[in-house]
């Protein structure tokens, strides 16, 4: 009998044991799913974050700030570098306008819906061509602000998380009433935390002059971002950096993605030491309970190495089922689930849903089968070096 | 005692498996201890928040300054012990992951609002000598080797001074300490005077005050009483007790917090109840054994405590040595560096830890010991035939 044949009987013939010995296989599959789920849901915590934050960001679109500020809360320029920046060449035009859009970005404290206690929500004032800039804007409910009037429009994702976002309510502002008359998405992304209004009429309500913080620009092509970039930085009238959406919101989900994943990463590491002896265990057991059968087998003439190889399979097949079972009860459990947190760059809330993505199911099953093969190979090795002639008296 | 060498005995009957229930019991506390630090940091100091103190900040966010002619008002009021501000500086040393909090403070009043914090006599007198001086705490002094004497440039990301220049460079003159486990040592301190008269733009502002109030039973009133001074001002306020504010600021992080601990609380009693099975599994499996010892003359009683010692003996030993691994592993420090700025092992959590330990020794040995304890002989002898 050729070695590959002897395998494929071997694990036939365990497989078909699994069922004597449920108890120990299903404590040791329950082990690795729990170990795969809480990994898999951990780290889908950290990457629906950074898919908040990183989704809307586009490689044509740039973000002049005040040079040495790290956010647009810190940063601030005045009305004639404002003009200066969006006259600049390079911007892309739609109806005879540049499409950049000078903001300014405040917090302002509401109350979360599910503790009641004051969280800080941003308020951005936008210029007429934000939405354009922006492009993947849209009201789902209510209508857009009137340009001059104290009205504002709400991101989805804040007017589920803060209490008096609806379409009707008011919120303060300054020490007026400001009325939301509409609800926006933003596909995901992070505008959809925000509340957005007028830069004209929020300048007058924090007497801000005609300074302004950040102008985001629309470019003609992507390529051209670093000429645009040269001509601002080169320009004496200007103070300013420039950076590009995408790495300027990919820099500002580092911190929180970080600790996610740190912890995320501690948790199911210790998670995978338990597993593992778990795994351990239940081969061990499956290993010693057919001491006699395994040495009747090698007493027949099966080789060592197709005996390893099968326990091994027996192993992989039970981490396999584990993963699966974890990764499917992970991607059920918190797929799409809603929920707020503290962007710490901007101070401000961001509200984001938990994404349980292939690459990571991926990763769960791979961790699952690690798990197995550490947890088989030293029973393994143990079928193979018995001792024929004691196993075979053994009772 | 005498019995010592038979409960060892037993513990070495299946090796194996005794090290693996040994080793998963060890896991287990070793992630009950990251659990309680990740839940003491996560709820930012709520424990540790002075009753007596409020804190003041405008009220529509916290980023809106307050006019420093606020504290002789907040001072004025009844019930009022004494006031005094901070503001968020917001720098950045040599990059922006290296964050920590970096505060300007009147030092001899924020010294005396907050007396958790511990600064040798030479050091404080130092600092109020040295306009530019500088203090730090142990933690963030330690995470960068700075040492009093260094000079600390922190680059502004909002305050400029000198006409547009953003460096600031602060000479460092004393370290502080904690009183006490869970008083924040990262924040970097420095004066408002110096701050003030260099800074470019908004002179005369402030961040936030810090109240102190003559008797915490009337703190929301007095809370109440200083809104009040200033409703219908160009800057309203909203203060409320330290307590409160730390804990709406610990909520901003909001159920992902919660989330975890629910997980790792979930993962830690699975691992226990795993564990506990098992050593419950092996006493089951010895009845035989047991009846063995009785007929032989063993009390009832003796053979209720030999497999009770074993089963806290293997707790125990997997217990304890978790936890002191996850002390020593903690206090080496915050894992995700500097993202979490109160990371230690609450002693309350080290003892409910041991508390434990001790229970798991108990319930996982009790009801085999007692059952082994009934036993009676002829019974369990013939069941081994």
């Amino acid at each position: 009998m050729n070695w590959l044949a002897q395998i494929v009987a071997l694990t036939a013939f365990n497989l078909r044991t699994l069922g004597q010995r449920l108890g120990s296989c299903a404590s040791a599959i329950v082990g690795i799913a729990g170990v795969v789920g809480v990994f898999i849901g951990v780290l889908s915590i950290a990457e629906g974050f950074r898919r908040a934050m990183t989704v809307s960001g586009k490689a044509d679109t740039a973000l002049v700030l005040r040079s040495g500020s790290d956010t647009e809360m810190s940063s601030i320029l005045d009305g004639d570098e404002a003009r200066v920046v969006t006259d600049v060449e390079g911007i892309a035009r739609a109806n005879g306008k540049a499409l950049a859009s000078t903001e300014l970005f405040v917090i302002i404290n509401l109350p979360k819906r599910s503790t009641g206690t004051d969280a800080n929500v941003p308020l951005r004032g936008v210029g007429p061509s934000s939405f354009d800039v922006r492009g993947d804007m849209e009201i789902v409910e209510g209508r857009a602000f009137e340009w001059g009037k104290n009205e504002v429009l709400a991101g989805r994702g804040a007017a589920s998380e803060f209490k008096g976002l609806e379409v009707g309510a008011s919120i303060p502002v300054g020490r007026e009433k400001w009325t939301v008359v509409g609800i926006f998405t933003a596909n995901g992304g992070i505008a959809e935390s925000e509340i957005w209004t007028d830069a004209g009429v929020l300048q007058s309500a924090y007497r801000r002059g005609n300074t302004v913080q950040a102008v985001y620009a629309r470019l003609d092509d992507a390529d051209g971002f670093q000429d645009f970039k040269d001509r601002l930085t080169t320009d004496p009238r200007l103070n300013v950096k420039v950076v590009r959406q995408t790495e300027y919101y990919e820099e500002q989900s580092t911190a929180i993605t970080r600790l996610i994943t740190t912890v995320g990463a501690l948790v199911a590491g210790l998670m995978g030491v338990g597993a593992v002896f778990g795994a351990l265990n239940t081969m061990y057991s499956a290993v010693s309970s057919r001491t006699r059968e395994i040495a009747t087998l090698r007493a027949l003439g099966f080789g060592s190495g197709p005996i390893v190889t099968s326990v091994l399979l027996e192993a992989l097949v039970l981490a396999i089922v584990g993963g699966l079972l974890g990764a499917g009860l992970a991607y059920a459990a918190f797929d799409g689930f809603r929920t707020a947190t503290m962007n710490w760059q901007s101070f401000s809330q961001v509200t984001f849903a938990f994404d349980v993505t292939p690459a990571l199911l991926g990763r769960g099953i791979f961790y699952a089968v690690a798990i197995g093969l550490i947890g088989g190979l030293f029973p393994a090795i143990r079928a193979a070096r018995l001792p024929i002639a004691a196993a075979l008296r053994e009772s | 005692m005498k019995f010592a060498r038979l409960v060892w005995a037993n513990l070495k009957r299946k090796k194996v498996r005794t090290l693996l229930t040994l080793a998963s019991i060890f896991v287990a506390f070793v992630l009950y201890g990251y659990l309680a630090a990740i839940r003491t940091a996560l709820s930012a100091g709520v424990d540790v928040a002075g009753a007596d103190r409020l804190v003041v900040r405008h009220k529509v966010s916290i980023i809106q300054l307050l006019p420093a002619s606020y504290e002789a008002d907040i001072e004025k009021v009844e019930g009022v012990a004494d006031a005094t501000y901070s503001t968020w500086f917001g720098g950045i040393y040599q990059e922006p992951r290296n964050f920590f909090p970096q505060m300007v403070v009147n030092p001899e009043e924020y010294l005396a609002m907050y007396p958790e914090f511990v600064l040798p006599k030479e050091q404080k007198d130092e600092w109020l000598r040295t306009r530019t001086g500088a203090v730090v705490g142990r933690t963030t002094a330690n995470r960068f080797g700075w040492k009093a004497g260094d000079k600390i440039p922190i680059q502004a990301t909002f305050w400029s001074h000198g006409g547009g220049n953003k460096i600031w460079e602060f000479d460092l003159v004393g370290i502080y300490d904690g009183a006490k486990d869970g008083v924040d040592t990262t924040q970097f301190l420095f004066r408002f005077d110096y701050f003030d008269e260099a800074r470019d733009n908004v002179r005369g502002w402030v961040g936030w005050y810090i109240v102190k109030v003559e008797d915490p039973a009337h703190a929301d009133a007095v809370a109440r009483a200083i809104d009040e001074t200033f409703a219908n001002s160009p800057a309203e306020t909203k203060a409320e007790t330290e307590g409160a504010f730390v804990r709406a600021f610990a909520e901003q992080i909001g159920n992902i917090g919660a989330i975890m601990q629910a997980i790792l609380s979930a993962v830690f009693f699975t691992i226990l109840l795993v564990a506990g099975n098992t050593m419950a599994q092996s006493v089951r499996e010895r009845t035989g054994e047991l009846a063995v010892l009785k007929a032989v003359g063993f009390t009832d009683g003796q053979v209720l405590s030999l497999v009770l010692a074993e089963a806290l003996g293997i707790a125990a030993l997997g217990g304890f040595a978790g936890l002191a691994l996850s002390y020593f592993l903690i206090s080496l420090g915050d894992p995700t560096g500097g993202n979490l700025p109160l990371f230690f092992f609450p002693t309350r959590d080290v003892i409910v830890g041991a508390a434990i330990v001790v229970f798991l020794g108990f319930a996982t040995g009790f009801f085999p010991a007692l059952q082994a304890g009934r036993l009676r002989i002829a019974d369990a002898l013939r069941r081994l035939a």
